[in-house]
């Protein structure tokens, strides 16, 4: 795919290029060999863990990929704890008290935020906090330290200020769908002859709630979170660009238009390695919580 | 309302506080720095952040004047018009204290010519260089080059010793998949030092307490921290709520708010670039008309009407918001060679150019693909829209295929597209410079940017008896011959000059200048 | 006219009578779809035309005329000179056939691979699976953002503009499926069991024809909910494409494309060129949203 995103070459060289240059590059690169061979050539480096340097920015690409890594991980953990806690919360919520005006409230603004693209979410975000109110920074993640090879934004102040919008933006649709989720399992789970015979029982609303009925709800939980990092870290494209997070997705946005291949080839693998992994441990937990494929598999 | 402007003031007086000295700026910018060697690459924001750490031997001041850095003195020798000899300054030393004399200057200039520098099509006339005892310096070229000294303010000078130490003697090899030292760490004379530096994300500076140049120039700001800034929603709230102080995008239509915020405002300058639209006018048929075996665009009456279908004044008020000249030339007005009467907006109305279409026998007009940018000049993607409309009304269906730059320029280059917007701009302020990449026929040296398929011998003659003309009044002849047979023959369509739109704290001030290059030496804090 | 009397007097209807909110987004709705589809008979300009645009008309206000020319237009126009209550409508017209199109495909696709997972069982069955699995987990826009890298390549320059929206259409549509082909394999793994579809094997139906004849009608109350929801995703993700630069084209632009070129004016006090675009996407997406959740909550399908 990558010859047809552009040629890397218009940006690699300035206005005052010659025909001559054009081709010394391109030869240079390797760009005019044929696709199969470049792409073997690609492979053959990548498996020795060489992914090539960077044409935007002349730096090894695994270097890059390393630095950009973290913004983007601590990003989508936070939007996915986000997500989760006020997913499951709401979700519960709205469950027990299914009639209420406040559960109409909730999920007719969830239903909106669904219903905006990614994109205008954070900028109106942005509008409202950063530049009429002035609360929260627009853009960056603000001071970070570094520990090892890895730096975070969550031990300083304008680091846990400066996550908040984007994590909001990138989790608001994962956490309406945990919420409806969590709702509709709970509320088949609460009419179920099970939670009548705890109710006969008297026990009380809370462990029934709590410990009888939300522990039955969370396998399907557990998948949909487990299948909707993917998704986090695809949207994490819009949400770094829109507010000017330093991670991988808008490294990859960076790349395309500049058609740094080199990056690009580096972040569609790391992107399936990445699902290959999720995949694989959404398979494993499920095995863990429900005990009836453990049985099915047995058989 | 009341609480709205109290939470404001109160986060402004917050940020204030925050950066405890007054002296730090906050920049942001589009783009980011693209490598720290000085020689990798030729491109604005790259370069815009090198010439502050770095210098060159002759550099622009903010109103585009060539003023002394590294030289003092310049001139071609008066016994040999080949050679041009340089005094060097005295007493410079780079960041890392060691001494600035000479052999840095021929090593630098060396470096800047070898194979995988992007400069050395600047230098392209240069034969050799050499230095002349500790502080002289002389460059030999392959004829008389009038114009030598527009071609060095990009030029930078590195150390000798420090490239040599830690290996960044040659210019970073794309190919060899190697990582110069050169790219990241940074050694030069400029006013400013590299503190730490994390690309696409945050670049920080500090003022360099030996710079030759304290006591002569502002230098109030001491320390900067640079932020690329992508979206540009984004960057314009980055700098209403105060998180920055400076950036130089400000897109057209957020003038008026920033420039209505107590605290903001907003400086503008003419920009040294021109926007234009080129038509394949050279090839017998086009591959992405309607017309079979035949090219309109050769037929100048086609190009004439076309020329006056453009309504520049409607693109100025509208799409632009009055943030552009309308130009009749392909050349900012800066460039020696500029004249009003060149750039006067071609007369004619609708019905003339109606006429024209129809005396060339397209009365029924054609289609046409236009190629276009989204993502390189000011609301590029905008003007095309609207050219589209104007074409329209004379009869031509225009289809647009707007798309990045990075897709949109090669076209040009390859000569696979009939109909393309381009804009040029002019870092030596001449004429030639624009002669030699869009007017000569398209050739190996000369023409990489024609995509025209124009060719004229005569006009190419002219074209290159230009680098060798000593005597000024002569060559200024000889381009005045050369703009009149481009607008004769109408090669390009041009659109407008773009003006420059930099957005500021109040605190701080500066003009801005026409090249978009930042020099924050100059700049000053009230 | 029995139908219908049928349909008027069945429990869905009755329930949907006295559901509020399934009637107001249903009505809205139709509107909408209506006012798209009507759009050249309704819309007092055409802005797909760029010779009937003047581009001095370019940010007049709504109600208020154009200080240039005079010329009055209801919901102002955007930086082009384009009426927006014109260019909204046709630019529905685009989002809805887009998305239309691409459920559609969606639904075709997943439907058909489901019900094959289903009936042939074995290795088909666990391939198929196995490719929906890492289907779900690969996100929409990555897969869009490929096909429509690749497809921009291969079209002639001059098609591009058209070819756009099928790529739209296709990339979205390709992305979608999954839910449709696991819903409708679930429901056919139980229909199977069940004594009928065995006495319809028995006297020879193929398996096919048992699969579309037999078991489809058992899940379409299910492939109808998903349709409604991943429509409105569509509408959202076509949305979403444009703001990256892979959407309609700007000289034909769809709902999104208006939002992207609109929030480019969030500060500069033009407000109408992004708030009726977005406010008739969200009242779109969220009425088809409401109503698929009525769908789900009436029909109560076995969504596992």
């Amino acid at each position: 795919m990558f010859r047809f995103v552009g040629d890397p070459i218009e940006n690699m060289l300035g206005q005052e290029r010659t025909d001559a240059d054009v081709e010394r590059l391109r030869d240079q690169l390797g760009l005019d060999d044929p696709f199969l061979l470049q792409y073997w050539n690609f492979l053959a480096d990548a498996v020795q863990g060489n992914l090539g340097i960077s044409f935007r920015q002349g730096r090894p690409v695994v270097e890059v990929l390393i630095e950009r890594l973290p913004a983007t991980l601590e990003l989508a953990f936070i939007s996915a704890l986000f997500a989760i806690l006020f997913g499951v919360l709401l979700g519960v919520y709205t469950a027990i008290r299914s009639k209420g005006w406040l559960t109409n409230l909730i999920l007719t603004v969830s239903l909106v935020g669904v219903s905006l693209p990614t994109f205008l979410i954070g900028i109106l975000l942005i509008y409202l906090f950063a530049v009429e109110l002035g609360w929260l920074p627009s853009f960056g993640r603000g001071d970070t330290v570094q520990i090892g090879w890895w730096t975070t934004g969550l031990l300083t102040i304008s680091g846990l200020k400066a996550i908040i919008l984007p994590a909001i933006t990138l989790g608001l649709y994962q956490m309406t769908l945990i919420m409806r989720l969590v709702r509709s399992e709970m509320s088949e789970v609460l009419n179920s002859d099970y939670i009548r015979f705890a109710r006969a029982r008297g026990l009380s609303e809370r462990t029934i709630n709590f410990k009888h009925a939300l522990k039955n709800t969370l396998v399907p939980v557990i998948t949909i979170t487990g299948l909707q990092l993917g998704s986090i870290i695809a949207f994490a494209i819009v949400t770094e660009t829109v507010f000017q997070w330093p991670g991988v997705g808008l490294l990859f946005i960076d790349s395309v238009q500049f058609v740094d291949i080199p990056v690009m080839a580096a972040y569609l693998m790391f992107i399936s390695v990445m699902f290959v992994a999720i995949n694989l441990i959404v398979d494993i937990l499920y095995v863990i919580v429900d005990p009836r494929l453990r049985i099915e598999g047995a058989n | 309302m009341k609480l709205m402007t109290l939470l404001t003031s109160s986060a402004a007086v917050l940020t204030l506080a925050g950066g405890v000295s007054a002296e730090t700026l906050n920049w942001a910018r589009a783009g980011d720095s693209l490598t720290m060697d000085p020689h990798a690459q030729n491109e604005g924001p790259t370069h815009a952040l090198a010439s502050q750490i770095y210098e060159p031997l002759i550099q622009r001041d903010m109103s585009g004047k060539q003023v002394a850095a590294l030289a003092t003195e310049w001139g071609p020798k008066a016994d040999d018009p080949n050679v041009w000899a340089f005094t060097l300054r005295e007493g410079v030393t780079f960041h890392d204290g060691a001494e600035f004399d000479s052999e840095d200057v021929v090593f630098s200039f060396n470096r800047a010519m070898s194979t995988n520098s992007n400069m050395k099509e600047l230098l392209s006339s240069v034969v050799e260089v050499r230095a002349v005892g500790k502080y002289g310096f002389e460059i030999v070229t392959d004829g008389p080059n009038p114009i030598m000294a527009a071609n060095l303010n990009d030029i930078y000078i590195m150390d000798k010793g420090w490239s040599e130490a830690n290996n960044a003697v040659e210019v970073q090899d794309m190919e060899g998949g190697e990582d110069t030292f050169a790219a990241k760490n940074t050694n030069g004379t400029g006013p400013y030092t590299l503190v730490s530096r994390v690309p696409d994300n945050k670049t920080v500076l500090k003022a360099n307490p030996g710079y030759w140049g304290i006591g002569q120039f502002p230098l109030e700001i001491t320390e900067i921290n640079y932020t690329p800034i992508k979206n540009p929603a984004t960057r314009v709230a980055a700098l209403l709520s105060g998180e920055v102080d400076f950036i130089q995008d400000v897109p057209v239509q957020d003038l008026g708010r920033v420039d209505a915020d107590a605290n903001l405002k907003v400086v503008k300058a003419p920009q040294n670039r021109v926007i234009f639209f080129g038509l394949n006018q050279g090839d017998a048929d086009l591959t992405t008309d309607n017309v079979d075996g035949k090219n309109p665009f050769a037929d100048l009456r086609v190009r004439q009407a076309m020329n006056m279908a453009i309504n520049r004044e409607a693109i100025q008020k509208v799409v632009m918001r009055d943030q552009s000249i309308p130009a009749g030339v392909a050349m900012p007005p800066f460039v020696n060679g500029w004249t009003e009467a060149l750039d006067s907006i071609p007369a004619g109305n609708i019905d003339d150019a109606k006429a024209l279409m129809a005396d060339a026998g397209y009365g029924d007009g054609f289609s046409v693909t236009l190629h276009c940018p989204n993502d390189r000049y000011i609301n590029d993607e905008a003007i095309c829209q609207a050219a589209v409309g104007m074409f329209a009304q004379i009869g031509i269906t225009v289809n647009l295929d707007a798309k990045p730059k990075a897709q949109h320029f090669p076209q040009i280059g390859n000569l696979t597209t009939d109909f393309y917007m381009l804009g040029w701009g002019v870092p030596t302020y001449d004429s030639e410079y624009i002669f030699n990449f869009l007017m000569h026929t398209k050739g190996e040296k000369r023409g990489s940017w024609n995509g025209t398929r124009y060719s004229n011998p005569d006009m190419d003659a002219k074209i290159v008896s230009l680098a060798s003309e000593t005597d000024l009044a002569k060559r200024d002849a000889t381009i005045g011959e050369i703009w009149s047979q481009v607008q004769e023959d109408l090669l390009y369509l041009p659109i407008h000059h773009q003006v420059l739109n930099w957005g500021m704290a109040n605190k701080v001030e500066t003009p801005v200048s026409p090249d978009d290059r930042a020099r924050f030496k100059y700049f000053t804090l009230n | 006219m029995d139908t219908l009397k049928q349909f008027l007097a069945s429990d869905f209807f009755y329930s949907f009578r006295r559901t509020p909110v399934a009637v107001v987004s249903f009505c809205i709705a139709v509107i909408l779809i209506l006012s798209a589809v009507l759009a050249p008979v309704i819309a007092p300009y055409n802005p797909f035309d760029p010779a009937t645009l003047n581009l001095m008309n370019g940010f007049s206000k709504p109600m208020e005329p154009n200080a240039f020319t005079g010329e009055t237009f209801l919901l102002g126009t955007d930086d082009q000179g384009r009426d927006v209550f014109s260019t909204i409508l046709y630019g529905m017209r685009v989002s809805l056939f887009v998305g239309f199109a691409a459920v559609l495909l969606a639904l075709v696709l997943g439907v058909t691979l489901g019900l094959t997972a289903a009936m042939a069982g074995g290795r088909t069955d666990a391939i198929i699976m196995r490719i929906a699995d890492i289907q779900l987990s690969f996100p929409a826009i990555l897969i869009a953002m490929l096909i429509f890298g690749i497809a921009k390549g291969i079209t002639p320059p001059d098609m591009r503009n058209q070819m756009a929206i099928w790529v739209l259409i296709l990339s979205i549509g390709l992305s979608d499926w999954v839910q449709f082909a696991r819903v409708v394999r679930g429901a056919a793994m139980v229909e199977r069991q069940k004594e009928y579809v065995e006495a319809a094997q028995l006297i020879g139906r193929g398996p096919f024809t048992v699969a579309f004849k037999h078991i489809l009608p058992n899940v379409v109350a299910s492939v109808l909910v998903i349709a409604t929801i991943s429509l409105a995703l569509a509408i959202i993700a076509e949305a979403t494409l444009s703001f990256l630069g892979v959407g309609a084209p700007p000289t034909q632009p769809s709902l999104g494309t208006l939002i992207r070129i609109g929030q480019g004016f969030l500060f500069s006090g033009e407000w109408w060129i992004l708030f009726f675009p977005a406010t008739t996407l969200l009242l779109l997406a969220l009425s088809v949203n409401l109503l698929g959740d009525w769908l789900r909550n009436t029909l109560n399908p076995n969504m596992d």
